[in-house]
């Protein structure tokens, strides 16, 4: 039980901070630099990827292992032990993502007309987010069990929302900055993002 | 003095608007000022009145690094010697290891100062804004921060990448998001690790055969493997600033006692390292957790991080209430990963980097919190 406990803390910790999303896997990066402009926003959209991943990860992992995996079905009948449809996993996975998002959607147009209004076009595109979709590819790549895959996905997306939340605080700060021309906007947040990931390594490499 | 002064006015016409170097005016004004207090005042809007100004400011950081710096060039070439099994006693061949370890360290910070002025003054001259002070203490700051072996021309990378993507694509000085010097260093670190870490660097041409290891290396086994007597005055091997807690001291005091410092800074990164080094003894799970907690303040840069660089007042928090969390964040996480973390034996770099990003967060948690405290009284 211990055991158990101290795994699933560490799983949740590295995936905030040494699997980073953003600053190790370089995930969801487009609403990443899109929607960090603002502090709220920005805690907005973490808000709403913590809830799809930690909802879509452990939903898809219960789709994986009791549906599509090679000997799932056999309840059904033996004739289907043999059936493996891992082939569909990719599109299953994207169509429970599509449907939290949606979900997330109505919610947050019902309570947050504000937050709706600014996060746009981002929101539904969670649905396309590659850290979300990410969340799910690990899980099956890393063979978690249920609760692993429920804290992992917890964990990726909080330490997503640290990342955005993090950048939108030094965009805010950096908003009167003299940024040479060129590098205005997209430019020099790609660059704030090279020097965060850096400060970010000092997790690389820790083993809990 | 009269005959520098009466060039420099002879001089003048030549940069000013019209005249025929007028594109270098702001690196001619740049030395002007340096040498003189000009006489120009501003000619609109506020005013000010203050004794202290940028380049002030800079120069009372830069005489707080000076013991450091003295220090830390002795102990260049006492390492050095000892290594050797010459002059081991402290007070022998003073002369020696002072002049051999100016041999090793001011190139390093003639190299340090030559690359990043050169970027400013010509980047000052493209934009056409005046130079500013800034790199003074930057530019000290990365030489105190190398090992006494690494080739120059490492500095010059380093100095010129760190100057170039931390500070001017922010807009210079100021404006920075990380610490100039520490993004200097960290470049090299994850760039030429072997010439950064590991247990050869730390000593300039080092005897084959003497270990060389830090107090942090041989803390992995449990025992730093120096007294706490030199552990502060610095006989030990290490980055060249950072060995003497002393010198350190002293320049904290210069720091604190001018107010450009914040002492709130420094005594809250001390106290989340001592806070997370009980933490760790009281759990005792490896021989690293065991290293008693106060020698943590004593072992490698913890002290010369806490006083000169997460202090620098641009790139800490700004909020008063925002320095003792940011403070704190950087102390627990340099000892966390100085303990956690196998692939770095010294964690207060990547620490304080860490609180630079997450400044500009609690500041606005500070502030926000503020606002909701305020509205609600009224």
């Amino acid at each position: 039980m211990l055991f158990l406990a101290t795994d699933l803390i560490s799983i949740f910790v590295k995936s905030i901070f040494v699997d980073n999303m953003i600053f190790a896997y370089f995930l969801g990066m487009c609403s990443y630099l899109a929607v960090s402009k603002d502090v709220k926003t920005a805690l907005g959209l973490g808000v709403a990827v913590i809830f799809v991943l930690g909802i879509t990860v452990p939903i898809n992992w219960l789709l994986l292992n009791e549906v599509l995996k090679e000997g799932a079905l056999a309840w059904i009948s033996p004739s289907f032990a043999k059936v493996d449809l891992t082939f569909l996993a990719f599109i299953m996975f994207i169509a429970t993502i599509a449907s939290m998002t949606q979900l997330v959607e109505m919610v947050i147009e019902k309570f947050s007309p504000a937050l709706y209004g600014t996060l746009g076009i981002f929101l539904p595109l969670i649905a396309v987010n590659c850290s979300i979709l990410g969340g799910s590819l690990f899980m099956q790549e890393r063979d978690y069990t249920l609760a692993e895959a429920s804290v992992f996905g917890l964990g990726s997306g909080v330490g997503w929302m640290i990342a955005i939340v993090a950048i939108a605080a030094i965009r805010m700060k950096i908003r009167y900055s003299d940024v040479p021309k060129p590098l205005r906007g997209l430019g020099i947040t790609f660059i704030i993002t090279g020097l965060m990931g850096l400060a970010f390594m000092s997790f690389l490499g820790i083993n809990l | 003095m009269k005959f520098l002064k009466d060039k420099i006015l002879e001089l003048r016409p030549l940069f000013k608007k019209g005249g025929k170097y007028e594109k270098y005016h702001t690196v001619f004004d740049g030395f002007a000022t340096f040498l003189f207090t000009p006489d120009e005042v501003t000619h609109q809007g506020t005013h000010i009145k203050a004794g202290i100004d940028l380049k002030r400011t800079m120069f009372i950081v830069v005489i707080a690094l000076v013991p450091a710096l003295l220090f830390g060039m002795w102990n260049a070439g006492h390492q050095h010697f000892l290594s050797l099994g010459e002059f081991t006693g402290t007070g022998e061949g003073f002369l020696d290891k002072l002049i051999y370890g100016a041999i090793k360290v001011l190139p390093i910070v003639v190299v340090s100062y030559g690359v990043g002025l050169g970027i400013e003054f010509f980047i000052a001259t493209k934009k056409g804004h005046a130079i500013n002070e800034g790199f003074l203490v930057s530019g000290m700051l990365i030489p105190l921060i190398m090992p006494p072996a690494i080739p120059l021309w490492m500095v010059a990378v380093a100095t010129a990448f760190a100057v170039i993507f931390a500070k001017e694509v922010f807009g210079g000085t100021g404006m920075n998001v990380l610490n100039v010097a520490l993004v200097a260093r960290v470049f090299l670190f994850f760039a030429y690790p072997t010439f950064m870490s590991g247990d050869a660097v730390w000593i300039a041409e080092k005897a084959d055969g003497y270990s060389g290891a830090t107090a942090l290396a041989n803390s992995i086994g449990g025992d730093p493997g120096f007294s706490l007597y030199d552990l502060f005055m610095g006989f030990i091997p290490g980055s060249v600033g950072e060995t003497s807690k002393l010198a350190i001291l002293i320049g904290a005091v210069i720091l604190i006692a001018t107010g450009i410092g914040s002492w709130k800074v420094m005594v809250s990164v001390l106290a989340g390292a001592g806070i997370m080094g009980l933490i760790f003894n009281a759990i005792g799970a490896n021989e690293f957790m065991n290293v008693p907690f106060y020698y943590h303040f004593f072992m490698g840069g913890l002290m010369f991080g806490a006083v000169f660089m997460a202090t620098d007042p641009v790139t800490a928090a700004q909020t008063e209430k925002g320095k003792w969390y940011y403070g704190l964040l950087i102390g627990m996480m340099a000892v966390m990963i100085r303990v956690f973390n196998p692939a770095y034996p010294e964690g207060i770099m990547l620490a304080i980097l860490f609180g630079n990003v997450m400044a500009p967060l609690i500041d606005y948690i500070v502030v926000q919190a503020n606002i909701k405290r305020r509205l609600a009284r009224a």
